[in-house]
């Protein structure tokens, strides 16, 4: 009996045993070795470690622009993806919920750049924004704006701009696949019964379909700013954060402050705040959509 | 202009010259975005079908010529031969470790009593949610201490763990819905609780292991900042990390990173196109449900 009972016990963690050593040597580990880290000032090979208080964090917030540049663009970015990305998810989805025909042959089409590796995307539009031989320069002298042609991704003025633009063209399927998959989940009945009572196309997406989709849209704004927040293979694939700092981004400092120059406290210290950010992100982007629906 | 120009003729249903108009503009704006999507794709199979002289003249969609050499050299003199096995190496064994390890701890999850059960699935599952973007450092450090960097199962097993949480949420859900009785007799029949897992369980959660198995695929083939950080040497990368050495040390040669680049997304094109239906439930059934 007691024998049964032990076999039983250790039975159940048999189960569970290879994921639990997974989890907690490569997800637990790490996650609580960065917070270790971010108080010493490692780099990476000696021996030594010693402990350095608070310092990462305080030459962070008070010296160290750079990396407020590189947060200050993938704003940047992120709000572009919020606004233009999303908007044109969401119209796109509005249009082909209205069952008109070869609907799935869009949505297939649609989704197609989000199953691209950023790679793949960033290297592709690279030689489109080429400044001697790029495609787009090309189209532009053959409609006549040959003057507007330049090295895109090397041009300060419109690095950022361009490699928000390609991030977009990755991302807008998604979040149509998901928009529209909400859509379809709102019964029929609500709109013919709202049509019945003689409202427009105006009253009615006002007065249901944005009530109903809320929770949507809030799944929608959350990933799209962790998403957008954390973009590296792109960045890397196109400009590399150049030129100067306008196109860095977070994850690029972490990695060059790590790689580069070999400081991997004060790169952990990096990833301690910009994670904390992110969550600071996410939580306002609930509480806000919390009260947007108590409206 | 147009539809009023008809409508004024009276055997013309205003309602139905209205419909078809509209429709005519939502599928010439739906039309020209799948047009923007599709085309840098074209453009780079296109290009990887010109020569290094005609690349930057050659403006064509259709070569005339095609130069499908360049596949061969970029599959040979470009290494890509030799990242894309790399590639297929990885997906195929990140896929088959993190189905049986994550369909285990679901299993046991959804079927098994025992201290602790709760606390650990929440703080596994946790991790889909919480971003912690500096964790590839201590991760890096992590594998340099098991000596593990620059080798494969140094890239393999971090990322068994990357899907871990999606696969034990996904499966979990899928075996909690699964009716119980069948196990049970198996196992009043003496059959032991590895072996019902084997037999009975494993085989009718095909469908959530199907959608599980897709979104590995593609998280693998695609993942880039790991391979960056943990495989130096040539014979170990794969083609993300492969496309990036190519370009770094010759830029100029577009024709074999183009044809590079399609022999990247080739096996993806074929798998979502073979396989997109799973793809969209999976992706719309977590998101309209959570």
């Amino acid at each position: 009996m007691n024998y049964h009972r032990i076999r039983n016990f250790v039975g159940n963690y048999v189960f569970i045993l290879p994921a639990f050593l997974l989890f907690f040597t490569f997800s637990l580990y790490p996650f609580f070795k960065v917070f270790q880290l971010s108080v010493t000032n490692w780099d990476g090979i000696s021996p030594s470690i010693a402990f350095v208080g608070l310092a990462n964090f305080k030459d962070l917030l008070t010296e160290n622009p750079t990396f407020w540049v590189s947060m200050k663009n993938a704003f940047y970015v992120t709000f572009l993806a919020l606004t233009v990305q999303n908007f044109l998810a969401l119209f796109l989805a509005l249009l082909c919920d209205r069952d008109i025909k070869g609907g799935n042959v869009y949505r297939v089409i649609f989704y197609l750049p989000p199953v691209l590796s950023g790679i793949v995307v960033g290297l592709i539009w690279n030689w489109i924004y080429d400044g001697n031989y790029g495609l787009l320069n090309h189209f532009l002298a053959f409609i006549g704006l040959g003057d507007l042609s330049r090295a895109w991704l090397s041009d300060p003025k419109t690095a950022l701009l361009a490699v928000s633009m390609i991030h977009m063209w990755r991302g807008f399927g998604w979040g149509f696949v998901i928009l529209l998959a909400g859509l379809q989940s709102i019964p029929r009945e609500l709109y013919e019964a709202a049509r019945v009572d003689g409202a427009n196309s105006w009253i009615v997406f006002k007065s249901i379909t944005v009530p109903l989709m809320i929770p949507v849209f809030i799944l929608v704004s959350i990933l799209t700013i962790l998403g957008t927040m954390q973009i590296f293979d792109i960045i890397i694939a196109t400009t590399g954060g150049g030129p100067g700092y306008h196109t860095e981004v977070p994850i690029t400092r972490i990695v060059a402050t790590m790689i580069g120059s070999s400081q991997f406290g004060y790169a952990c210290a990096m990833g301690v705040i910009f994670g904390l950010i992110l969550l600071a992100l996410s939580m306002v982007q609930i509480r806000v959509s919390k009260m947007m629906r108590q409206i | 202009m147009n539809a009023a120009a008809l409508s004024a003729r009276p055997e013309i249903n205003y309602e139905k010259v209205k419909r078809i108009t509209t429709s005519f503009f939502i599928h010439a704006f739906l039309i020209v975005i799948s047009i923007a999507c599709l085309f840098p794709l074209w453009w780079a199979f296109a290009s990887s079908l010109k020569t290094q002289q005609t690349v930057f003249s050659d403006l064509s969609l259709f070569p005339k010529n095609p130069h499908w050499e360049n596949y061969y050299y970029a599959w040979t003199k470009a290494d890509f031969g030799l990242y894309f096995l790399n590639s297929l190496i990885y997906t195929v064994t990140v896929v088959i470790g993190v189905v049986f390890v994550s369909s285990m701890a679901a299993y046991a999850f959804s079927r098994f009593q025992f201290p602790g059960k709760n606390i650990l699935f929440l703080v596994i599952i946790s991790t889909m949610m919480i971003p912690i973007p500096g964790s590839f450092i201590a991760l890096y450090v992590l594998l340099n201490k098991l000596h593990l960097v620059n080798t494969q199962i140094g890239y393999i097993l971090p990322q068994i763990n990357g899907q871990l949480a999606l696969g034990i949420f996904l499966l979990k859900t899928f075996f909690d819905d699964l009716p119980k009785e069948l196990e049970d007799s198996a196992r009043i029949d003496g059959c032991g609780r590895l072996r019902v897992y084997w037999h009975i369980a494993l085989p009718m959660a095909r469908p959530a292991i199907a959608v599980l198995a897709i979104f590995s695929i593609l998280a693998v083939w695609n993942e880039y900042l790991l391979a960056m950080l943990v495989l130096s040497s040539k014979n170990f990368m794969p083609l993300q990390r492969g496309l990036m050495v190519f370009q770094g040390a010759h830029v100029t040669q577009y024709p074999l990173l183009m044809a590079g680049i399609i022999i990247t997304v080739l096996p993806v094109l074929v798998v979502y196109l073979a396989l997109q239906k799973h793809i969209i439930k999976g992706i719309t059934a977590g998101a309209v449900k959570g």
